[in-house]
C-alpha cells in the first residue's frame, strides 16, 4: 500500500504506506478505523515502519493488530506497557514500542501498569483509545464513561453515588514525572484529525528521542455502546465528550529533570 | 572442572539462567524467592543484562511475555500466591507457542497461607492454574546442584518446544546451602526463532505474536498444534529417578525436598535390612506414570511423601490403577504445629516400618 498497477492511471489517493490492505472489522460509524489510519499516517511521516512493534490490547482496538502493518504482540487485557516494557528492554532499547489501548483496557483493569510503566520511566509511546465504555462486551460502563451516560450496566444513566466519576487520563498522568508528552485528540473534524496526528508525532518522537513517555488519548465514537447512528455518534463526542475531555497538551517536555 | 562455590539454591537459578546466556530477569519480591530477585539485581547489570523491579507479578509475567516474543531468553521467579497472578499469561504464552522459564519456590497456602516452607503447588503448577487447554513443561531439582542444571535444562525445553517451562522448588531447597560447580550444559541444536517480533527490519515479511492469522482464522490449527506438542513432550521428556526399587517391597515416591528427605530415609532403613525403594519424579508434567505403573506389578504398597493434603499422590493413585496400596505421608506429619514444621526422616522411616509391618 498504496499501489497502482496500471500504466495509465495516477493514483490520487489511498491508503497509507503502514496500513496492511486487510479490511478492518470495525461497526459502521466506529471511530477506530480512523484510529488506525491516524496512527499509520504519524508512523509514515517519522518513517519507523521498520523499527516500530506495536503491542495491541484486549478490546475492538486490539484489531488495530490486523490494520496497521508493523510487528505486532497481542497483550492481555490491560498488560500493554509490561509487555511493551519487556520488548523493549530486551531489544537494548532499539525499536519504538507503542502500546493501542481502550478505556476498559488502559483505564480499568491496566491502570496500575500505566502508572508503573510511565514511574519507571520507560520510553515508549501509548495510544489511549477513549470511547467512553467497553464496545467489545457490548456496551458496558468504563472509567470514562460520561455522569448520566446509559450503558447496559448503568442503564438508568451513570450515577456518581454508585458508578463514580469519569477518570480523566491524559490529564492525570500528565502529573507524572516519567511523562514527557500528554495529549488529547479526537477525530470530529479535519482540524481535529490533524491536530491528533500531530500529537502522535510528538509523542512517538519523544520516545525516539530517548526523552519520557508518550500518551495521546483520542476520542473516539462507539456508535455501538451508544445505540446511534454513526452521523448522531459522531455529533454526540463533538457535543459531550469534547466538553467532558477537553483536548489539547498538557505537557510537552524536552527533558526530564 | 567448572568453578565451585557453596551457595543458596535461590542464588543457583540465578548461576543456572546465566549460564545458559539468559541475560534478562523480571521479578517481585516475595518470601521465600527474594535472593533470585537480589541475585539478578546485582549480578545482570554486570554483564549488560536486563533487571526489572516490578510493580506485581502480573507485570513480571507479562514483562516476561513482550521479551520472550522478541526471541530473547528471559525469565521470572515467584513463590506460590504469585505465582498463581502468573497463571493467565502462562497459559497465553503456551496459546502463543512461546519459550519461558518461570521458577515457582513454593511456600504453604491456600491464599495467603504462610512463608515457610510447602508443596501444595503441585496442582496449580501440573494441571495448569490457567485457562484453557495448556501443560507447560514442570522440573522438580532436589538439590542445589540439580537446581543449576534444571534451570539450564528449562531454557533449553522452552526453546526446544516454543512452550513454558516451569522449575518448581520450595522454601527449603531456595534457603539450604549446598556445594556447587558451576559449568554449562550444551544440550544440542535448536529451532530458529524466524517469528520473533524484533521490528521488520530487512526481514520480507512482519512478524505478530501470535500469528495473525491463525489469530483470525484457524484457532483449530492452534488446538491441534498443542495437542501434538503436548504428546511429543510426554513421548520424550519425561525424567525420573529411581533408587533401590529392584529388590523392594515398598516404594516411596517423593519429588522436590521430600525426595532428599525420603532418600536420606532410605539410607537409614536398608541398613537395617526394610527392602524400600524411591522413585523421584524429575518431571512432573509429563508424569512418569509407566515407572510407576510398571512398578506397581511388584510391590505391595507405594508411600507419597510430600508436604501438602495430597496432591500428587492422585497422580500415583492413576499410575497404580489399584494394584498396590497407595498411602500419604503429608503436611500433618510434620514435627510443629506452626508453619515452620518439617516432615523429618525419622517420620517417614515410621511410616515406612508401619506400612512394610501391617499392610
Ligand atoms: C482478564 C479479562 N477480563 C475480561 C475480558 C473481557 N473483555 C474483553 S474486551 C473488554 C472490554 C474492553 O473495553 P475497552 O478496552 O474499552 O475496548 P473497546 O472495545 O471499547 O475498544 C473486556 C472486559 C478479557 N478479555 N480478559
Ligand atoms: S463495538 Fe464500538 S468500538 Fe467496537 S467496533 Fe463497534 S463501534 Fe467500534
Ligand atoms: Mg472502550
Amino acid at each position: 500500500m498504496p499501489q497502482i498497477d496500471h500504466p495509465e492511471r495516477e493514483l490520487l489517493c489511498g491508503g497509507p504506506e503502514s496500513y496492511t490492505g486487510l479490511p478492518t472489522m470495525y461497526c459502521p460509524g466506529c471511530h477506530y478505523g480512523t484510529v488506525a489510519r491516524v496512527i499509520c499516517e504519524a508512523i509514515d511521516e517519522l518513517g519507523i515502519k521498520k523499527q516500530a512493534i506495536g503491542v495491541a490490547g484486549v478490546g475492538c482496538h486490539g484489531f488495530m493488530i490486523g490494520t496497521i502493518a508493523t510487528d505486532f504482540v497481542f497483550a492481555l487485557h490491560g498488560r500493554g506497557p509490561g509487555v511493551a516494557t519487556g520488548i523493549k528492554r530486551s531489544q537494548g532499547g532499539k525499536p519504538i514500542v507503542f502500546t493501542i489501548q481502550g478505556d476498559g483496557d488502559l483505564a480499568a483493569i491496566g491502570m496500575g501498569d500505566i502508572i508503573n510503566a510511565i514511574g519507571r520511566g520507560e520510553k515508549l509511546t501509548t495510544i489511549f483509545c477513549n470511547n467512553a465504555g467497553y464496545g467489545t462486551t457490548g456496551g458496558q460502563m468504563a472509567p470514562t464513561t460520561l455522569l448520566e451516560q446509559v450503558t447496559t450496566t448503568t442503564p438508568t444513566g451513570r450515577d456518581p453515588q454508585v458508578a463514580g466519576y469519569p477518570i480523566h487520563v491524559a490529564e492525570m498522568l500528565a502529573m507524572l514525572r516519567g511523562t514527557a508528552y500528554s495529549a488529547r485528540g479526537a477525530l470530529t473534524s479535519r482540524k481535529n484529525y490533524n491536530q491528533t496526528k500531530k500529537f502522535l508525532n510528538l509523542a512517538f518522537q519523544k520516545q525516539m528521542d530517548g526523552i519520557g513517555y508518550g500518551f495521546v488519548e483520542i476520542l473516539s465514537a462507539c456508535p455501538s455502546t451508544l445505540h446511534m447512528p454513526p452521523n448522531k455518534a459522531l455529533k454526540w463526542v463533538e457535543e459531550y465528550m469534547i466538553a467532558e475531555y477537553p483536548l489539547g497538551e498538557f505537557k510537552n517536555v524536552k527533558e526530564i529533570l | 572442572m567448572g568453578k565451585k562455590l557453596l551457595i543458596t539454591g535461590n542464588e543457583a537459578v540465578g548461576y543456572g539462567a546465566i549460564y545458559a546466556g539468559c541475560r534478562n530477569y523480571f521479578g517481585y519480591p516475595i518470601t521465600p524467592q527474594n535472593e533470585v530477585v537480589e541475585f539478578f539485581a546485582r549480578e545482570l547489570p554486570k554483564i549488560g543484562g536486563n533487571f526489572v523491579q516490578t510493580e506485581s507479578e502480573l507485570t513480571s509475567i507479562n514483562m516476561l511475555y513482550g521479551a520472550v516474543a522478541t526471541g530473547v531468553r528471559a525469565m521470572t521467579s515467584s513463590s506460590s500466591t504469585g505465582f498463581s497472578l502468573m497463571q493467565e499469561c502462562i497459559a497465553h504464552m503456551a496459546y502463543c507457542s512461546l519459550p519461558a522459564v518461570i521458577v515457582d519456590v513454593q511456600r504453604g497456602g491456600p491464599g495467603a497461607g504462610s512463608t515457610q516452607t510447602a508443596q501444595m503447588d503441585y496442582a496449580q503448577v501440573t494441571k495448569g492454574g490457567g485457562n484453557g487447554d495448556y501443560y507447560p513443561l514442570v522440573l522438580a531439582p532436589f538439590s542445589v546442584q540439580e537446581i543449576f542444571e534444571l534451570i539450564q535444562r528449562a531454557f533449553y525445553l522452552a526453546d526446544k518446544y516454543h512452550h513454558p517451562v516451569i522449575v518448581l522448588s520450595d522454601a527449603i531447597l531456595g534457603q539450604m546451602m549446598e556445594n556447587l560447580e558451576l559449568y554449562s550444559i550444551n544440550f544440542g541444536p535448536l529451532p530458529a526463532k524466524d517469528w520473533a517480533a524484533t521490528g521488520q527490519g530487512e526481514r520480507k515479511y512482519r512478524n505478530t505474536v501470535p500469528n495473525i492469522w491463525t489469530f483470525f482464522n484457524n484457532y483449530r490449527d492452534i488446538i491441534v498444534n498443542l495437542g501434538k506438542k503436548y504428546q511429543e513432550i510426554t513421548d520424550n521428556e519425561v525424567r525420573f529417578k529411581t533408587y533401590e526399587i529392584e529388590d523392594a517391597e515398598m516404594v516411596i515416591v517423593a519429588y522436590g525436598s521430600s525426595a532428599r528427605i525420603s532418600l536420606e530415609t532410605l539410607r537409614r532403613l536398608r541398613p537395617e535390612g526394610y527392602k524400600v525403594g524411591l522413585i523421584r519424579p524429575i518431571t512432573l508434567w509429563p508424569f512418569p506414570t509407566k515407572i510407576i505403573r510398571e512398578t506397581s506389578h511388584r510391590v505391595r504398597n507405594f508411600l507419597v511423601v510430600e508436604d501438602s493434603l495430597g496432591q500428587l499422590v492422585e497422580d500415583v493413585e492413576f499410575a497404580v490403577e489399584g494394584r498396590a496400596g497407595v498411602h500419604l505421608l503429608g503436611s500433618l506429619a510434620r514435627h510443629l504445629p506452626t508453619s515452620s514444621g518439617m516432615i523429618f526422616p525419622k517420620t517417614v522411616s515410621e511410616e515406612v516400618k508401619n506400612i512394610l509391618c501391617h499392610k
